[in-house]
């Protein structure tokens, strides 16, 4: 993988002498690159010898951003790292921070931060589903989708006033409490999703056979080469790992919800589509738990800290991204503002393993295949 | 004064009488019919479209939106026509033409009804799949020209596809073909001249079917289904539009066209939609005949439920892969045609 403007050169790229070969550059303007992705790709006729990813083309310097505003003032900038996901973002931050500064959260606000980080995670996946389809060519599934995906933004909306880019979280809390009619929203969500429209995604697009053909065995990560990228997520766990944050390191409440972690061995499109239906469903039995059991309570300490100093150091913290491992690493130095804090972000390592996956598959492939692993441009620039 | 020619009595007279004129009329009818067509078309496509994914499409300019096909055309019309530098010169500028002509010389064969067409020849049939073959040259003239490998790569898979699926196409109206010379003759009066039906004139075909009362679709259903889905795959159309699969290839063969250029490839397939549809109704449907109603209702009112059906299919199924493609034409459709050619005739041969 290379960044411009200094691209180290690839041998695998350079032309061999085969005047049959050409170079095809896809992207960063493509209808199928997911936002800015540009794949240069070595091809014979239709098939592809050797791909290349190039990123870069979205970089907006939010790490370096970091190192000169204090802590509270990195908040906004999390959500937009990806914004697809922008609620776990946020909220894994806060949990960072509250983690090196030992703040306690309350009890109410840690379960409103589940159901948000849960419902963002099933409206992630949602979007997946639709523009994978897209790029399979089916289009009908995709504005469905985005129904679904349209009400668990109004109601996210109606709790934090914005739809994507959400500053929810707060050190030790969230900004604003939930209400009973937003209880009442998110269960007659649930209840659509588990009854209608996840059974309906299953029978209409998974059993479809045409979907099938073009999924089954196509881009399979193997184990090896997902441990040697550090792929994580969904991709991981269609290899047969059952790596979930969630569950091995668990953080916030976690551990006091039951659900599975899904898995699959076959590695290929067709599992990673599985997984991440499944995932929603496990993610729907989440929030359902966590909207019968939400606690009355405050959702702030009683006295915030005014200003937010953590002890020289270097420190980690990870989550489950709807993409995979999500980590912030911070380095302190005892100020208010962090000396670095870098973001580790799955896309980045999940694409890295395109290469060898994309090697001697054809043109139609590379489009299945790159939108299965679920790439979110902004968060591999930053 | 009695050597001079006698004047018409009526236009239709003077019409019918005077060759260049008739073909100027029936050339502006087709032209007028075929644009209203797409127009008409696009509108559906974008209303079928829109209520299968639960949404309304257009509706603003017009009732229900009927006008925003007009809208856009005048939109393309006034569009500026960009042209990439490193073309092929000829081959760039003749590719729409190519593709657009063909299309609109075939629609002259159909019987729209027993009295209604514009051109009656014997060999109708062949020659609607002869002219439905030229578009293909157009569209690799496109591909090649434009010189963007991704127009090159639409081209590529175009010609690969038309030219296989034309097998099973061709096979599938074979079997009609023998199925009208092969039952009991049906005489035809022409012009007060006997002759029994040739299975090779779309308009016999039609009139055998009327005369029998029945539709060849009761008889060959496997050749009409083989058919259809031929159909969809020589019009390009989806789960069979891999030569433009939008998320693959950008627009794939015509990437590098823009305004009315891209109007006229648009049109053409629209056109040719109807005419795969038509073929379809004349061959498997009876063509015109249908109880109660005139002809041309049923004529039309047919082929644009054929044209509903490749809707739904197009806004129902992702795209297959290109080699899956392939590989269904040559190991299902062609197979599975030939046995139905040999059956046929096998059959007729034993009645």
């Amino acid at each position: 993988m290379s960044t411009e403007p200094n691209p180290e050169p690839n041998p695998a790229m350079a032309p061999d002498g085969d005047p049959e070969v050409y170079y095809l550059n896809m992207g960063p303007q493509h209808p199928s690159m997911h936002g800015v992705l540009r794949l240069v790709l070595k091809m014979r006729g239709e098939e592809i010898l050797e791909a290349e990813p190039v990123i870069g083309y979205a970089h907006r310097a939010h790490e370096k951003m970091a190192e000169n505003r204090n802590y509270l003032m990195f908040l906004p900038n999390t959500s937009r790292v990806d914004y697809l996901s922008g609620m776990i973002y946020n909220i894994a931050y806060c949990q960072a921070i509250e983690k090196i500064m030992d703040i306690e959260v309350p009890e109410r606000a840690e379960y409103i931060r589940i159901i948000a980080c849960e419902l963002n995670r099933i409206s992630s996946h949602l979007l997946w589903f639709g523009t994978f389809l897209l790029d399979l060519g089916g289009i009908t599934p995709f504005l469905y989708c985005f129904d679904d995906r349209e009400e668990i933004l109004d109601i996210l909306d109606s709790v934090t006033g914005s739809r994507l880019t959400y500053s929810y979280g707060r050190f030790g809390g969230v900004t604003m409490d939930v209400d009973s009619a937003f209880v009442a929203r998110t269960r007659a969500f649930l209840a659509r999703m588990r009854d209608e429209r996840l059974p309906k995604y299953r029978r209409l697009v998974g059993d479809n056979v045409i979907f099938r053909e073009r999924c089954e065995g196509v881009g399979v990560i193997t184990r090896d080469v997902a441990f040697r990228y550090g792929v994580t997520g969904p991709c991981l766990r269609s290899t047969g790992v059952a790596y979930d944050v969630r569950r091995a390191e668990p953080y916030s409440i976690y551990d006091r919800f039951e659900f599975k972690i899904p898995t699959r061995v076959e590695g290929d499109t067709m599992a990673r589509f599985d997984l991440r239906i499944e995932e929603m469903e496990e993610s729907c039995k989440i929030v359902e738990q966590a909207v019968d059991g939400l606690p009355e309570g405050p959702i702030m300490p009683a006295k915030p800290k005014k200003r937010y100093r953590p002890p020289a150091g270097e420190y980690y913290f990870a989550v489950e991204s709807a993409r995979g491992h999500f980590g912030t690493y911070i380095i302190s130095d005892g100020t208010d503002v962090p000396v670095k804090l870098k973001l580790r972000t799955p896309s980045f390592s999940n694409l890295s393993s395109m290469p060898d996956v994309l090697r001697n598959t054809m043109v139609a492939d590379t489009i299945a295949i790159v939108g299965s692993i679920d790439v979110v441009m902004p968060e591999i620039d930053r | 004064m009695s050597n001079l020619p006698t004047a018409p009595e009526t236009l239709a007279d003077y019409v019918s009488g005077n060759l260049w004129l008739f073909f100027a009329i029936a050339t502006a009818a087709i032209m007028g019919y075929l644009t209203l067509n797409a127009l008409f078309l696009i509108w559906l496509e974008r209303k079928i479209s829109a209520h299968i994914q639960r949404r309304l499409g257009p509706m603003e300019v017009g009732w229900h939106g009927v006008l925003q096909t007009v809208a856009d055309m005048l939109k393309l019309l006034s569009k500026q026509l960009v042209t990439p530098r490193a073309i092929d010169k000829p081959l760039y500028h003749l590719a729409p033409v190519v593709v657009f002509a063909p299309v609109i010389a075939s629609v002259a064969m159909f019987p729209f009804a027993e009295d209604l067409v514009i051109l009656d020849i014997e060999l109708s049939l062949a020659y609607v799949f002869v002219f439905g073959g030229i578009g293909i040259i157009g569209i690799f003239m496109a591909g090649w020209g434009s010189n963007n490998k991704y127009a090159l790569l639409g081209a590529m898979r175009s010609v690969a596809q038309n030219i296989s699926y034309e097998i099973p196409l061709i096979l599938s109206a074979l079997s009609v073909v023998l199925l009208v010379s092969g039952l009991e003759p049906v005489i035809i009066n022409d012009n007060d001249q006997l002759r029994p039906a040739s299975g090779i004139s779309l308009i016999d075909i039609a009139i055998v079917q009327d005369a029998k009362g029945w539709w060849f679709v009761l008889v060959q259903p496997v050749a009409a289904l083989i058919y259809f889905i031929a159909a969809v795959a020589e019009t390009n159309r989806a789960p069979f539009d891999i030569p433009e699969a939008e998320s693959e290839l950008v627009a794939g063969f015509h990437t590098e066209y823009s305004g009315m250029r891209f109007a006229m490839f648009f049109f053409a397939e629209y056109t040719n939609m109807i005419i795969v549809s038509m073929v379809a109704t004349v061959l498997f449907f009876g063509g015109w005949s249908g109880p109660l109603l005139p002809g041309p209702v049923w004529f039309f009112g047919k082929t644009y439920l054929l044209i509903g059906g490749m809707m739904w299919f197009r806004w129902t199924f992702p795209r297959l892969r290109f080699d899956q493609l392939m590989s269904f034409c040559w190991t299902v459709l062609i197979p599975l045609s030939i046995v139905n050619l040999l059956v046929t005739a096998l059959v007729l041969e034993l009645l």
